[in-house]
């Protein structure tokens, strides 16, 4: 059994958020180096601020100022830095209650070694050179008695109402070996699909399970890379990652020996001339260019048979 | 007091790196068959199909859609999914039992936690404005609440150990654990730290798997099982989003949803408490007020394998198993949520 | 055994707009929720349960918001469930939240769905391909506009219906002071004259991306009975699930989401639907959905859908008023729409719909549908309980 085929996928987004009448006025703070926290309906100063007090869940909006210095709860230590932390270098996570606050906020500190951290030391913020009105304006927290840089001075801030969060996550995307082996096929210009033992229909793509009956597919069926258009549409809006200029036709191909369409391009003639139950014919890339994927076939055109019978590809609608 | 048992659970193999795909078709196709025939019901005897998973885990939006495949629901059926744990798709089902509309339920979890990295994803769960944008994971956040629970004089390190170790010795009666095996705590507390104080025996393994679970109503329950586990009490709480309201070191959530459903610790058997962390098995153990006379995590629990989705809900089904084989009169299955244990759910069985 | 008696209490739901950036997560969610829960008369001494609906994660880049979200929204120490089924999630949302109290579990519970897709992009987020798969860039238009097509030739159907549908959304928004799109003076040229974005989908026929919540408080009979304002008894909910795609699937009139409708019009004792609903809510985020579902719920035979929208039928006014509110086409966050079709048609027999308000409303009937046509949640609501 050959291996599943795989490919990494990647998600990314830069994210905006908008902040409310509570974190507006906290994230701009910070872009003057300071700190605010918000005072819950048990009188307890919370920092960094919730919007909605936990025991009452009324809103918040007395705003108070603490101080960039605080004291470690509780701590970590994190060997080797992931994607994204505050530092690259290893680092230990602290829950920190700044002074003036009653409730702890998390953070990073740069404390150089796991022995340098414990809980009860006292910890100073360490600013970013430019601050803009987000979190990472704090860049992490040092150990105070070991801090020697200058602190920065108070600078007139900016008043932002959003922050700008990246968000980018990596994955390895595994194909279902059903699929893997319609994948090998398509590197050789052939479409393999597969019959339900249950229904008895030709699934291509084939699936790890036939999605009427939940078995697996496995008997292997070569299907043609002709077939007839059962419907369709003709693209002409611009898309973020599009691949074609509109306008172009996406549309439903029922290959010949499949009981299901795939959705695939139709190229080759103008857009308008497209219609349902026109004979199509699929268009290879150059073999040298060929791999395991379903764009080996660049598009489909029409082959010039005459139009299929509506009632041929109906129950497909 | 309901008629509504649990008489029926499966899980695969929990597994580093799973040739299935983030789908889970693979995964579930043989636990549903496996599932069905030791129940002796039918794909048309299921009234409700629920489902808990996760799109992020599988980097990408409606990945729960493609888990329909596996179930062959074609004529249509009723259908339903919560973004959590398997778990609370049971609590979600039971529900639906009760309201009298539906008399059976399959209901499945899964994941596949080794197409990404876990650790990180789950940075996602925290506030979008003031600590994700840090990203820090999930292991740390554990470490954190493990240096609270040492320096408060609640768990040594040692005990810990002990936890780890017990799971793995548990765990070899399961051929589908990942993690099983004899260590002694001497040898686990001789290796270095992971995220101080956590060690890598105190986190749960990253697994891929899935796991399914029947609950049928009165006199089905009695025709398909010889045993059932008779649900007495079922309930689940949330405690606040921020982690700095909250006192680590404690688990209201865990204890309002286990006095809510029931559990008593003088008449417990069992206990399969879905703990990733070991650290976390013994503060729940003690929030609970669990003495000697209840077996806890006789699975090996998380800590063997932790399909993340379906982790909580196999918990429920081991519990249950526990009474329809015969090994336990009264069982209580739990499932959590969320950074440090902020959400929980106990459902408490009992043969009868 | 039948479920026990639960009635809608209050409803309450954001202005949609295309970006709130005046609020955070939290804020939209109470926007909507303060609103229901004032509606309702409810405090959150007397909220037992909050059930959270939202569709994926990926719009908003927050894995499980219910978790962070938990005291913004009154969840903090009670049980808290959060629903995905698609599209459809809003209305699968209410009807889980309606199940707590109907299998006597709780007295009174809170439903809330949202989405602030603004924070990404809708586009982008449901357009991401996975390997090994043809990159057609196509977005859900592109995915539902060939099945459309296909209705319009099993129908028969004129080509202005999808015109005239939105004409008539779009001027009902302007009657709902929440409404993302508020068009008056749309008029059946200027929507035929709008750009073809899928052909043959126009522009004016699409419906827009919004940021919104809409959050509904659902009571047992005592609550019900106790309240001083008229609340919407829940006679019947349903839903079904048939696969994405399978061999032979019908996109035009799925059969999950004709198996929902007849076990619901069963459910509710309903054996006329044209003639018993006074009001419907149904889910037309494309506008020739409306004429697709109303044969598909049995309003109307297949093939004859059109019919109706064409005679004007469905006009506030008419036999069958569909989406007074304006719809998914004037207003869709993704979460919430589903949510705000139940809400809509509580809305209606609650006598609390204003300017869009169906004189005489007394059963009304909210749909959702979701993903590839294929998860479909709907119930009926009535002013008396008819069970």
């Amino acid at each position: 059994m050959e291996t599943a085929l795989s490919a990494p996928l990647t998600i990314s987004f830069d994210y905006t958020r908008s902040l409310g009448p509570v974190l507006a006025p906290f994230m701009s703070a910070l872009s003057e180096r300071r700190i605010l926290g918000v005072r819950g309906s048990d009188g307890r100063v919370h920092a960094p601020p919730v919007e909605y007090d936990p025991l009452t869940h009324e809103p918040l909006t007395d705003l108070v100022e603490v101080a960039d210095t605080g004291t470690v709860l509780t701590w970590s230590w994190q060997p080797e830095p992931l994607d994204g932390q505050p530092l690259d270098h290893p680092f230990g996570w602290a829950m920190i209650r700044l002074d003036g606050a009653d409730t702890p906020m998390l953070h990073a500190v740069d404390a150089g070694a796991p022995t340098a951290m414990s809980t009860g030391m006292r910890v100073r913020a360490r600013w970013v050179a430019e601050p803009v009105g987000h979190i990472r304006d704090i860049e992490c927290f040092e150990p105070l008695d070991t801090a020697t840089a200058v602190q920065p001075d108070r600078r007139p801030g900016v008043s932002v109402t959003s922050i700008v969060t990246p968000i980018r996550l990596s994955y390895d995307h595994m194909v279902s070996p059903e699929e893997s082996r319609y994948l090998r096929g398509l590197a050789e210009g052939r479409l393999f699909g597969q019959r339900c033992p249950a229904c008895r229909k030709v699934y291509l793509p084939p699936r790890g399970a036939c999605p009427t009956d939940g078995v697996p597919t496995e008997e292997e069926v070569e299907v043609s890379d002709h077939g007839t258009v059962t419907t369709f549409s003709i693209i002409n809006v611009p898309h973020a990652g599009q691949r074609h200029k509109p306008p172009y036709v996406a549309a439903y191909v029922l290959l010949d020996g499949a009981d299901i369409p795939l959705l695939h391009l139709i190229l080759g003639c103008p857009a308008d001339q497209v219609r349902m139950g026109m004979r199509v014919a699929a268009v290879w890339r150059p073999r040298e260019q060929w791999g395991t994927t379903p764009e080996n076939i660049e598009y489909f055109q029409p082959s010039g048979e005459p139009d299929a019978a509506y009632d041929s590809y109906a129950r497909h609608l | 007091m309901t008629d509504i048992a649990i008489i029926g659970f499966a899980q695969s193999p929990s597994e580093r790196h799973s040739t299935s795909t983030t789908n889970g078709v693979e995964m579930l196709v043989p636990i549903f068959h496996e599932i069905l025939a030791d129940t002796g019901l039918r794909h048309q005897d299921i009234d409700f199909w629920c489902s808990g998973s996760s799109d992020y885990l599988a980097g990408r939006a409606f990945s729960f859609v493609s888990a329909v495949d596996a179930i062959g629901a074609f004529p249509p059926i009723a259908e339903s999914h919560v973004e959590m744990d398997g778990a609370w798709a049971l609590y979600e089902a039971y529900v639906k039992l009760l309201t009298g509309e539906a008399d059976t339920a399959l209901v499945y979890g899964f994941g596949k936690s080794s197409a990404g990295n876990l650790r990180r994803i789950l940075a996602l769960q925290l506030d979008p404005y003031l600590l994700a944008p840090l990203w820090p994971d999930s292991v740390s956040i554990a470490a954190l609440q493990a240096r609270l629970c040492l320096e408060a004089g609640l768990v040594t390190e040692r005990e810990m150990a002990e936890v780890a170790a017990r799971s793995r010795a548990h765990a070899m009666a399961d051929p589908r654990a990942q993690l099983s095996g004899l260590v002694s705590a001497d040898e686990l507390l001789a290796r270095p730290y992971l995220a101080d104080p956590l060690r890598a025996h105190d986190c749960a393994p990253i697994s891929d798997g899935a796991a399914a679970v029947i609950l049928a109503r009165g006199d089905i329950a009695r025709r398909h099982c010889r045993r059932p586990a008779w649900i007495d009490g079922f309930a689940h709480r949330v405690d606040a989003g921020a982690l700095g309201l909250r006192d680590l070191t404690r688990s209201p959530s865990a204890v309002a949803a286990a006095a809510d459903a029931g559990l008593d610790p003088a008449t417990l058997d069992v206990a399969e408490l879905h703990a990733p962390f070991t650290h976390q098995e013994l503060l729940l153990t003690r929030e609970l007020g669990l003495g000697e006379r209840v077996r806890i995590n006789p699975s090996g629990g998380a800590l063997a394998g932790n399909p993340m989705f379906a982790a909580g809900l196999a918990r429920i089904g081991a519990a249950a198993r526990q009474v329809t084989s015969g090994q336990a009169d009264r069982a209580a299955g739990h499932a959590t949520s969320g950074p440090a244990l902020q959400q929980n759910l106990f459902c408490v069985m009992g043969a009868r | 055994m039948s479920p026990q008696r639960a009635a809608v209490l209050g409803a309450g739901q954001t202005h949609h707009r295309t970006r709130r950036t005046d609020v955070s997560m939290a804020g939209l969610c109470r926007e909507a929720i303060d609103r229901a829960m004032a509606d309702a008369g409810t405090d959150w001494s007397q909220v037992e349960a909050v059930v959270l609906g939202k569709a994926p994660d990926l719009f908003e880049g927050v894995m499980m918001p219910e978790l962070f979200l938990a005291d913004a929204i009154g969840a903090t120490g009670k049980p808290l469930l959060r629903v995905h089924t698609a599209g459809s999630v809003g209305g699968a949302t209410a009807i889980v939240a309606a199940n707590l109290v109907r299998s006597g579990v709780h007295k009174r519970v809170l439903a809330v769905a949202f989405e602030k897709q603004s924070e990404s992009n809708a586009m982008w987020a449901l357009s991401i391909n996975p390997p090994f798969t043809v990159p057609l860039g196509a977005g859900a238009g592109g995915y539902f506009a060939p099945h459309i097509r296909s209705y319009i030739r099993r129908a028969g159907a004129p080509s202005h219906i999808g015109a005239m549908v939105a004409v008539k959304d779009r001027r009902n928004g302007a009657l709902n002071p929440y409404a993302h799109l508020r068009q008056p003076d749309i008029t059946l040229e200027s929507v035929t004259a709008s750009a073809m974005l899928w052909d043959p989908v126009r522009y004016d026929e699409t419906c827009p991306s919004s940021d919104g919540a809409c959050a509904v408080v659902i009571g047992d009979q005592a609550a019900a009975e106790a309240s001083s304002r008229p609340v919407a008894w829940i006679d019947a909910t349903s839903m079904r699930t048939e696969p994405t795609a399978f061999a032979g699937k019908d996109h035009v009139d799925p059969r999950a989401g004709h198996d929902a409708a007849v076990a619901l019009w069963q459910a509710a004792g309903i054996t006329d639907p044209l003639e018993q609903i006074d009001v419907a809510e149904i889910y037309v985020p494309f506008s020739w959905f409306e004429p697709m579902w109303l044969e598909n719920l049995g309003f109307a035979e297949p093939g004859q859908g059109w019919k109706l929208t064409e005679a004007g039928q469905t006009s506030i006014g008419g036999q069958l008023p569909v989406n007074p509110s304006g719809g998914v086409l004037c207003s869709n966050p993704i979460g919430a729409s589903g949510m705000l079709r139940f809400a809509e048609a509580a809305m209606q027999v609650m006598g609390r719909a204003g300017e869009h308000q169906v004189t005489g409303a007394r059963r009304a009937l909210g749909h959702a549908y979701g993903g590839g046509s294929q998860f479909f949640a709907m119930w009926v609501v009535a002013a008396t309980p008819s069970n």
